[in-house]
């Protein structure tokens, strides 16, 4: 479960942070979560692009190439269908985890 | 869908690397602008992001390992990849494809032929419905007199069981026999298929031209045949068969009814007939001759057990109905005893078949041992390549690839390589079965054996392909991925001492080398020591320049009981030509493989003896001496007493402690041949009789005109001894022509025709030797690559000992010492294995034993010295090792 909940953790971060933004390239995606959790979270590029791929490959985001505001070419990622399910059943199943872990801290 | 669309873009790999390399490059980018925008400097900035970002090649192995597509992909790069590294090393590439293409052929050519002769079925339409109906247990008292071992049934019994056979849809007959063809005086002798009229269409066999023979087509007279397609193409130009084509046989005009297909080469494997001509269902035919294998097809729904209980149920009636007049009450119980019975005959007949498949099979395990030395070979040289790539190895394991993507990779190769060796090997086995075929062929006897690869073939060839990718990929392999990175890369190729256990490895494949080479070598000088002993062989006759002449004379129309005379003549006339040493007639031709027997009582004893029906010259024509008593003479005819001389098998078996001078014996009656006594007049020693294997049996000779005026035909074989057999032929030949018109001859050499006979001997012999011979080559080759590889791991071991005082002498004593440990242990369990492999080969060989101690102490001493041969030379360099310059090299 643990392990699991790590990976998950980082998959509920991209899929969230793209149904934010709608449509955003990885570094898009890096600073967005850094800003939001005033650096608290750093995601490492070295798990990033390998989570995005691999959702790409189960069909979660689909990408495609366009031309950022500094008028960089970049992949550009965003949910699909089963994408926005997949983060439904994410944030649900972190909830019920985040109440697992608190209910452990606080018992007193 | 993405994966979709990754699988369809299958094959354009750089393309998406590019695009993987495309997102990192820009990702660094941007995250280099916003460095810059933060008031870093270009140099700073670029170092930050490259900092954060760490190894741009590692990121993307990571990205493109998620892309399940990319799998397929990276197996292809392996593919690629390993293509590059033979490309790279084509030496090597080239040797192991050469040995494994040479190992694979020789094996697949054995098995090409094994399948050919033994497995593969008959050209027709479902061949695992013929069955072939004959007697259970054969005829081991030697009954009636048969036209070859596959001849089982007689006309009479062939008449019953057209009537009755009920588990087959149809049943028909045939043998084989020779046909004249051409205008007497040129004729020559074709292969003829005598076949009931219902044989095509039993067999489904469809004609290319005309029609095939039918049921009405059944005569006495050959007066209709039809062409296979090869004599057809051959010998009649391949004409279209049309009402009016005629063709000479037999001395007169047949009508030609049409033309099998190719592919029907007849019922004989090994054989191919050339012209098929209907059966004779004569009343009068012999009851005795066997003359006809009896095949049909099964009817649905029986099974060959149920066929067999029918067969053996109609037995009594069928036996008791067609047993033959003249037989002794006792011959005739034992033929009112046979059992008929139903076996598969899917795969035809073949005298191949009977010959040479214990031999094939003993070549066949030969080859494979051959292939597995050669496989120790490949894999030693495997292991030598396998650790000289240890430290990239090693790198590679450190940088995070994992072992199962380099064990893939090691693996990779060596399919590779075993997969062009297989291809190859297929390819060149096809002319080496065709050669081995060949060698087969006799003067008298050409084989026709359709060689083809078919799917057993082929599957046998990829077996040996994975089976020799495993034995010599898997273990360096394992060995290379297996490996420690850090202990590697700490020592690498520099270590002083090798290691330990990497070499025992390498040892205990060497020890196996020369266990099996000894196997094969002991085998070699097995059937090389055979052959010899059968080709010296003395088998108490005169074989040189001898000719034997078959004569006919069917159309000099002589009354049976004036034949004796007439043939009398013919010998005189023959011995009387210039140059001729002496001339002689004869039933029966010997070591020509045909055989003669009555039953016989003498005194209390009896059993069965040998008879030929010789003319007074016959003894000094072979040179066999009388050792006691008198010979024929010209005088000892069916007028005067019956007279026999016999040999010393008969004395020792029929006469006991008595004196065979005198003795009588009783022969007992056959068809046509009544009940006799004869007295003993003379012995002479033992002389081989059917084949040079056999102890000579007990023998009888009688005079030939003495033979039973029944048993005379219109035909003798004479036995001609003269110095230039070539013009004696030209000379009789023209002789009897001239005064004995439409008299049919045939000549043979008496010599080459025993010769023929060894043709598997001489097989054995020459394959066994080549591949003994090859066996211990590799064992050399093999051996010193070892132990070259190990001089150059222990090469600094070396340079040290030296530098501390260490003799020359003691070093190559110590590489010897190390090579002679294997031989011993090799030695050792080689002769073990070969002594327990011989029992298999025992029934093939003559005039020794298997466990032949020279032959076991010869092949060791061979391969001590082709060992020490082997290991000299690498022991000589190491003495030569320069310990500064060893040393230095570190």
């Amino acid at each position: 479960m643990a392990k699991n909940d790590l990976q998950g953790a980082l998959d509920l971060l991209i899929l969230k942070t793209l149904s934010q933004l709608g449509s955003m390239h990885g570094y898009g995606i890096v600073m967005h979560i850094r800003r939001v959790t005033d650096e608290l979270l750093i995601v490492e590029e070295g798990s990033l692009y390998p989570a995005l791929h691999r959702m790409e490959q189960n069909g979660w985001v689909r990408a495609s190439w366009a031309i950022t505001d500094y008028g960089r070419k970049a992949k550009w990622y965003e949910l699909t269908r089963a994408g926005r399910e997949q983060l439904a059943s994410r944030e649900k199943n972190w909830a019920q985890v985040v109440k697992g872990v608190n209910a452990v801290l606080r018992f007193a | 869908m993405a994966l979709f669309r990754r699988i369809l873009s299958l094959g354009r790999r750089s393309r998406m690397e590019r695009e993987i390399d495309a997102e990192l490059r820009e990702h660094i980018a941007m995250c280099v602008d916003d460095n810059i925008a933060r008031g870093m400097s270009r140099d700073e900035a670029e170092r930050d992001a490259r900092r954060r970002f760490g190894s741009p090649a590692a990121m993307r192995e990571r990205v493109s390992e998620e892309d399940a597509a990319l799998g397929i992909e990276s197996l292809w790069r392996d593919v690629r990849g390993a293509l590059r590294v033979f490309l790279r090393s084509p030496g090597f590439s080239l040797a192991v494809v050469t040995t494994l293409a040479l190992g694979i052929g020789a094996n697949t050519a054995i098995f090409q032929l094994l399948d050919a002769v033994r497995m593969r079925a008959l050209p027709i339409a479902k061949p695992n419905e013929l069955v072939e109906v004959r007697i259970a247990g054969g005829n081991p008292t030697g009954l009636g007199v048969s036209d070859n071992e596959f001849t089982d049934v007689t006309v009479p019994m062939w008449q019953e069981l057209k009537e009755h056979h009920d588990p087959l849809s149809g049943i028909f007959a045939w043998r084989t026999s020779g046909v004249q063809v051409g205008s007497p005086g040129q004729s020559h002798e074709v292969s003829g298929l005598e076949v009931s009229g219902d044989l095509f269409r039993v067999l489904g066999v469809t004609p290319v031209q005309g029609r095939l023979i039918e049921s009405q087509d059944e005569s006495c007279q050959i007066n209709r045949v039809v062409a296979s397609y090869s004599f057809w193409k051959s010998q009649m130009a391949g004409e279209p068969i049309t009402a009016n084509t005629t063709i000479v046989a037999e001395g007169k005009s047949v009508q030609v009814l049409g033309v099998t297909p190719p592919s029907f080469f007849g019922m004989v494997v090994g054989d191919r007939f050339d012209l098929a001509y209907p059966t004779c269902t004569s009343p009068h035919a012999r009851a005795e001759a066997f003359v006809y294998t009896v095949m049909g097809r099964l009817k649905p729904g029986w099974t060959l057990q149920q066929a067999s209980e029918y067969f053996n149920a109609l037995s009594p009636g069928l036996f008791a109905k067609t047993a033959p007049a003249g037989y002794s009450s006792e011959a005739l119980k034992t033929w009112k005893a046979f059992r008929l019975g139903a076996y598969p005959a899917g795969a035809g007949v073949s005298f191949l078949r009977n010959q040479y498949d214990s031999s094939l099979e003993i070549l066949l395990v030969i080859t494979g041992l051959v292939l597995l030395i050669a496989c120790a070979n490949l894999a030693n040289l495997m292991l030598a390549r396998a650790s000289g790539k240890r430290r990239e190895v090693a790198i590679r394991i450190s940088l995070g690839a994992s072992r199962g993507r380099l064990l893939r990779q090691i693996l990779l190769e060596s399919a590779q390589l075993a997969a062009c060796g297989a291809i190859l090997g297929a390819v060149f086995a096809q002319p080496l079965s065709r050669a081995l075929v060949r060698s087969l062929d006799t003067s008298q006897n050409t084989i026709h054996l359709t060689i083809a690869p078919d799917w057993r073939v082929l599957l046998f060839a990829a077996i040996a392909g994975i089976a020799t990718c495993v034995v010599f990929g898997t273990l360096p392999a394992l060995r290379s991925a297996g490996a420690d990175p850090l202990a590697s890369l700490k020592s690498g190729e520099r270590g002083v001492v090798g290691n330990r256990e990497r070499f025992s490895v390498q040892r205990t494949m060497v020890i196996i080398q020369i266990a099996v080479s000894m196997v094969l070598l002991v085998g070699a000088l097995l059937f090389v020591r055979s052959y010899r002993n059968l080709l010296t062989l003395n088998p108490g006759i005169r074989e040189s320049s001898i000719t034997i002449g078959y004569c006919g004379f069917p159309s000099a129309n002589i009354k049976p009981p004036n034949l004796a005379d007439y043939k009398r003549q013919l010998v005189d006339a023959v011995r009387a030509i210039p140059g001729i040493e002496n001339a002689a007639a004869t039933t029966n031709v010997p070591l020509s493989g045909a055989s003669w027997s009555h039953q016989v009582d003498v005194g209390a004893a009896d059993g069965s003896s040998k008879f030929t029906y010789v003319s007074p010259s016959f003894f000094a024509t072979l040179g066999i001496p009388l050792v006691e008593g008198r010979n024929f003479t010209e005088n000892d005819t069916n007028d005067t007493p019956l007279v026999l001389i016999v040999n010393q098998a008969f004395v020792r078996k029929y006469a006991g402690a008595r004196a065979p001078l005198g003795a009588q014996v009783h022969v007992r009656p056959e068809p046509n041949y009544p009940a006799r006594t004869y007295q003993i007049i003379g012995v002479v020693p033992d002389t081989k009789y059917g084949d040079l294997r056999e102890v000579p049996p007990p023998q009888a000779f009688v005079p030939i005109a003495q033979l039973p005026v029944t048993a005379q035909g219109p035909g003798m074989a004479m036995l001609i001894a003269s110095r230039d057999p070539v013009a004696t032929q030209l000379a009789v030949r023209h002789m009897l022509g001239a005064e004995h018109p439409g008299m049919e001859m045939q000549f043979f050499d008496f010599q080459q025709g025993i010769l023929d006979h060894l043709a598997g001997d001489r097989m054995m012999a020459r394959l066994a030797g080549f591949f003994g011979f090859l066996a211990s080559l590799l064992v050399v080759v093999g051996l010193y690559g070892v132990l070259s590889y190990f001089l150059v791991q222990r090469r600094n071991e070396i340079g040290i000992r030296m530098a501390l005082g260490a003799s020359r002498s003691r070093v190559i004593g110590d590489m010897l010492r190390s090579a002679c440990m294997m031989l011993v242990m090799g030695l050792a369990a080689g002769t073990v294995l070969a002594l327990l492999a011989g029992r298999e080969a025992s029934a093939l060989l003559f005039g020794l034993k298997s466990w032949d101690p020279a032959t076991v102490g010869g092949a060791a001493a061979l391969l001590t010295v082709v060992t020490l041969v082997a290991s000299l030379f690498p022991a000589l360099r190491a003495a030569n090792v320069n310990p500064v310059d060893s040393l230095r090299a570190e």
